[in-house]
């Protein structure tokens, strides 16, 4: 993968003092330059850092470095209740809450053997392509705030974004942090009007993405930044197991909304978009058309609820004891592929409880995207990748 | 009646230097043209600081500041009150000397310069023959102050902004004079008042401003273009908006130096529009012939807020470009088109009269005025 | 042409800026303090005690059967059992909490304490403007602070409290009706000459009046 750099840096090895970098002078005589992009940056989306080491102006080597918001969450699994965990799971990737709870359930409905009924079927996926929507539109902001566009993108998408919030906050109770979904359905219903205003905001959205596109997209200065930037080949995609739209803007086909099945994604029609370069605007690209397709979906959701419960009677708030087992619970959260892996040992808190996180697995290949790059475009690089840190560090 | 509000404030320096004894009068008059400038353009830089933020916010569906006085008016006093007292922090390390002077040496070229700009009829402070040469002697010594700046602060990071904002301004500074070179060659004259004389006089309804030109057109569009990257206005704020690794070369600057530098860039804008102004929008004339009765400075100022509005509206659109993007598209385009503009000026100048076709340089009668030129007498 | 995508996103631009004069969806700034944005009825903030009629003391519904303090993911709730009992909204005498409080500083608003409440006694409140300079414990709600009447329940959530209701009159008037028939059957047993005939219905053991029991 370091191909392009000559033998006298070495960087095979993880050092195992990290402080002690090689100061062996490259081409010209000139030291290398060891850069901290800090916990405390603008464009780092959360408390993250890298050490990038520069020649001049390329990098040569670039660590990531996280942790800074660990928050033991899978140990407090371990002691806690099934259901105790699950507003736990909000605050994960705190953009995408209702994904994370479904995700969640999903593991614990194979663990426990619990069905969930259509009504809350038909919710669980509205509610997911309408974070789909607010997270894909909050990320092309950010990418531009990142890109010096001095904030009007993101002006314009947390517009739209506040709209899905109010929709949230009328069905879930909070914002952000949902803690809806249950094993084996949902808290509660819809309230009265609440399909009105979904279906309202639905149909005003397209027009938000064109007026984006118009802005945006045809940008010569954002082409220029992002063509050819960051370019992720196909096989390292698949070697280094990144899954989500950074896997698809390398052009390999596989969202787990098809491959899987899970819920009743197979009734709905929609087209998963594909990149051809797998560089920062296929990225970019790929999340507008992954907007415009969610709404195809909601629009064929939103008049098909059918009634009834909301929630299999079998499950139980209190006292959930599910069978000694495992089980891996997975979906297409807007980042990625978010997984649950449960033990059970037949007591009401989990034995294991790991998470994988998309984020954390996407950044992973962050140094062999940035190689002999500009400082500027590491900032947008990483930017594309989509990292929330909630998730990063758990 | 109009003669007497157009040459108004021209009338009242004559007043207050008559009043002094002979032997004095030069340099009376010459402080109350500086004083004027000074506070003309002072206040404007705070005007433009709440339009401009006030303008971003509109653009992003937000209001701008309101809380400090009737539609925040007030919010450049806070502002200033907060840059006087804040803490004066210069690095241990630090030269001392340099890193005094390099505000300085930002501020006093950009208010030097606006002393050739005509702001109205018989209103320029001096009028020198060489007034275009001077401008742009002048305005590179901004450069310099912004070099100063970042090696005097002893910081790596702010060094290397420095380089690359020199290295954009002195780019930028080619298609500049180059594309000013044309007005040069059609006028015949480095003076910007007899740039500004070329212009007045109407076709019809049509001001004579080297806009209307094919070549005045284009090298308007690529003068503002290198006016803005002059300015280091977003889309080419690298040096000072560099959000990626470091704050720009002034990051070690803070309190009232701060405000120094932060009006020393904003002086500078308003000193390169009013010379576009000059050049190819025909200074203080009227931009139809029937509209003449408006003041001559009414007409500069408002054609300098059309100027400051565009160049809002650009930074509140764009992105930023990459440092080598930034010099591919000054050496390799805007460089070969203000050239090909030189060559095209040259030919206009030998067609014969036509449509379009008007000779700049045949002086056209003033429209009205028998107050005697105010000259700095030596 | 060149620079087509430059003039374009400046058009937007332009289109945002004056739209934010006319239209109201491109200016959706609400000035707090002066405006405020009125709240989703199923809104969540943090957790309150809810008490019938005007006593806080003697209407509160909680009987501190403590399984909030169980279920609670962060153990942000504190409860101590009284050692008497007082009644509740039917007449049994029920024990109450001595000491309830809920730290709302640690409190994450998952609201499962309402959900496993038996006794509908303690809901989500809306009122978002609790700061308080008293870092030791100013966050740290009591039973007095906590306590508010079912009338600003009703006020703030108006179907979730007109389903409650329903569901406790729907108990109270069951429990009367049986109390009734417990008291004509016992009339009657005292009122039938036989001797040697055991009482009827042997009296009621006192039952935790279930509401919504998922036990």
């Amino acid at each position: 993968m370091n191909a392009t750099l000559d033998n006298t840096i070495q960087i095979a090895e993880p050092p195992k003092n990290y402080e002690v970098l090689p100061k062996e002078s490259s081409a010209g005589g000139t030291d290398l330059l060891e850069v901290a992009m800090g916990p405390h940056h603008p464009s780092t989306h959360g408390v993250f850092r890298m050490d990038v080491v520069l020649d001049g102006e390329r990098v040569v080597k670039l660590k990531p470095v996280f942790g800074y918001l660990h928050r033991n969450h899978e140990k407090i699994a371990e002691n806690t209740t099934y259901l105790g965990s699950m507003p736990y799971t909000d605050r994960l990737d705190y953009f995408c809450s209702l994904t994370n709870n479904w995700a969640y359930a999903l593991a614990v409905e194979k663990l426990a053997g619990l069905q969930v009924p259509e009504r809350a079927e038909y919710i669980r996926v509205i509610t997911a392509e309408l974070t789909r929507l607010q997270n894909h539109a909050s990320l092309v902001g950010f990418l531009m705030q990142d890109m010096g566009a001095l904030g009007t993108p993101l002006m314009y998408a947390f517009r739209e974004r506040e709209k899905i919030l109010d929709l949230f906050e009328s069905l879930t109770g909070a914002r952000m942090m949902c803690n809806y979904m249950r094993f084996g359905g949902c808290r509660v219903d819809l309230p009265e009007g609440w399909l009105e205003q979904a279906n309202k905001v639905v149909a005003e959205f397209p027009r938000f993405v064109d007026e984006f596109e118009n802005l945006i997209s045809g940008n010569e200065i954002l082409m220029a930044r992002t063509q050819g930037v960051g370019v992720l080949p196909k096989e390292l995609a698949i070697n280094a197991s990144i899954t989500g739209p950074m896997l698809r803007a390398s052009g390999v086909n596989y969202d787990i909304r098809k491959v899987d099945k899970y819920g009743i994604y197979d009734r709905f029609k929609f087209r998963v978009p594909l990149g051809d370069h797998g560089d920062v605007y296929d990225r970019y690209m790929l999340r507008v058309l992954e907007m415009r397709e969610s709404v195809k979906i909601l629009e064929q959701a939103l008049p098909a609820i059918p009634v009834g419960p909301i929630v299999d009677p079998k499950a139980k708030i209190r006292g959930f004891r599910p069978k000694v087992g495992e089980a891996y619970g997975r979906i297409e959260a807007p980042k990625g592929e978010l997984g649950f892996y449960l033990i059970s040992d037949g007591t009401p808190n989990p034995y294991r409880y790991r998470v994988r996180p998309p984020s954390l697995i996407n950044l992973t290949i962050l140094e062999d995207m940035c190689l002999g790059r500009v400082i500027a475009d590491v900032v947008i690089i990483l930017g594309s990748v989509d990292i929330v840190l909630g998730e990063v560090d758990r | 009646m109009d003669e007497t509000l157009d040459q108004l404030f021209v009338w009242l320096k004559h007043l207050l230097v008559a009043i002094v004894p002979a032997a004095w009068q030069p340099l009376v008059s010459a402080l109350i043209s500086v004083a004027a400038i000074i506070l003309t353009f002072a206040g404007l830089f705070a005007l433009t600081t709440i339009l401009e933020r006030k303008g971003l916010g509109r653009i992003q569906n937000r209001y701008g500041p309101n809380r400090v006085g009737p539609y925040g008016i007030l919010q450049p006093v806070a502002d200033g009150l907060k840059a006087m007292t804040k803490e004066d922090i210069v690095p241990r390390a630090a030269d001392k000397v340099v890193h005094f002077l390099a505000p300085l040496a930002l501020v006093l070229p950009a208010f030097l310069v606006l002393a050739v700009v005509p702001v109205g009829r018989n209103m320029v402070a001096v009028d020198l023959d060489a007034g275009l040469l001077f401008f742009f002697a002048v305005g590179a010594a901004t450069e310099l102050a912004v070099f100063m700046a970042g090696w005097s602060s002893r910081n790596k990071y702010s060094l290397l902004g420095a380089m690359r904002a020199v290295a954009q301004m002195i780019s930028y500074e080619v298609p500049l004079i180059l594309s000013a070179v044309t007005v040069i060659m059609a006028v015949g004259s480095l003076s910007t008042v007899k740039i500004v004389e070329a212009q007045t006089g109407y076709s019809g309804v049509l001001p004579h401003w080297f806009l209307l030109t094919p070549w005045g057109f284009a090298g308007f569009i690529l003068f503002m273009i290198s006016a803005t990257a002059e300015s280091n206005r977003s889309p080419f704020d690298l040096p000072e908006g560099e959000s990626e690794i470091i704050a720009g070369y002034y990051i070690e600057y803070s309190g009232f130096k701060f405000a120094l530098f932060f009006l020393g860039e904003y002086i500078g804008m308003f000193a390169i529009c009013g010379l576009g102004i000059t050049l190819f929008l025909g200074g203080w004339t009227a931009p139809l012939s029937f509209l003449t009765w408006v003041p001559s400075y009414v007409w500069f100022f408002s054609k300098l807020f059309a100027l400051i509005a565009l160049l809002i509206w650009v930074r509140g659109t764009l992105p930023r470009l990459r440092m080598d993007q930034l010099m591919n598209f000054a050496w390799k385009f805007m460089l070969p088109m203000a050239l090909i503009n030189i060559v095209t000026t040259g030919v206009w100048h030998f067609m014969p009269p036509g449509l379009v076709r008007w000779r700049p340089f045949r002086r056209q009668k003033l429209v009205q005025t028998d107050i005697s030129v105010c000259r700095l007498i030596p | 042409m060149l620079g087509e995508g430059i003039l374009k996103g400046m058009a937007e631009t332009a289109r945002n800026f004056i739209g934010s004069y006319v239209k109201e969806d491109r200016l959706t700034t609400v000035q707090y303090p002066e405006e405020r944005l009125p709240q989703k009825e199923a809104a969540r903030n943090f957790p309150f005690l809810v008490f019938d009629g005007n006593d806080p003391h003697a209407g509160m519904r909680c009987v501190a059967c403590q399984i909030c303090e169980k279920e609670c993911p962060p153990q942000c709730i504190y409860i101590t059992k009284s050692k008497d009992r007082k009644p509740d909204y039917i007449g049994k005498p029920q024990f109450y909490p001595s000491v309830f409080d809920i730290d709302i500083s640690v409190c994450m608003s998952c609201q499962i304490c309402v959900e496993v409440c038996p006794f509908e006694a303690i809901k989500m409140d809306t009122d978002y403007e609790l700061s308080t300079d008293n870092r030791f414990g100013g966050l740290l709600l009591d039973k007095n602070k906590l306590a508010k009447s079912a009338d600003y329940y009703r006020k703030i959530h108006p179907t979730e409290a007109a389903e409650v209701d329903g569901k406790l009159n729907a108990e109270k008037v069951k429990a009367e009706a049986k109390a009734k028939a417990d008291a004509e059957a016992k009339a009657k047993a005292a009122a039938a000459p036989k001797p040697a005939a055991a009482p009827a219905s042997p009296p009621a053991p006192p039952a935790p009046a279930p509401a919504a029991a998922a036990i």
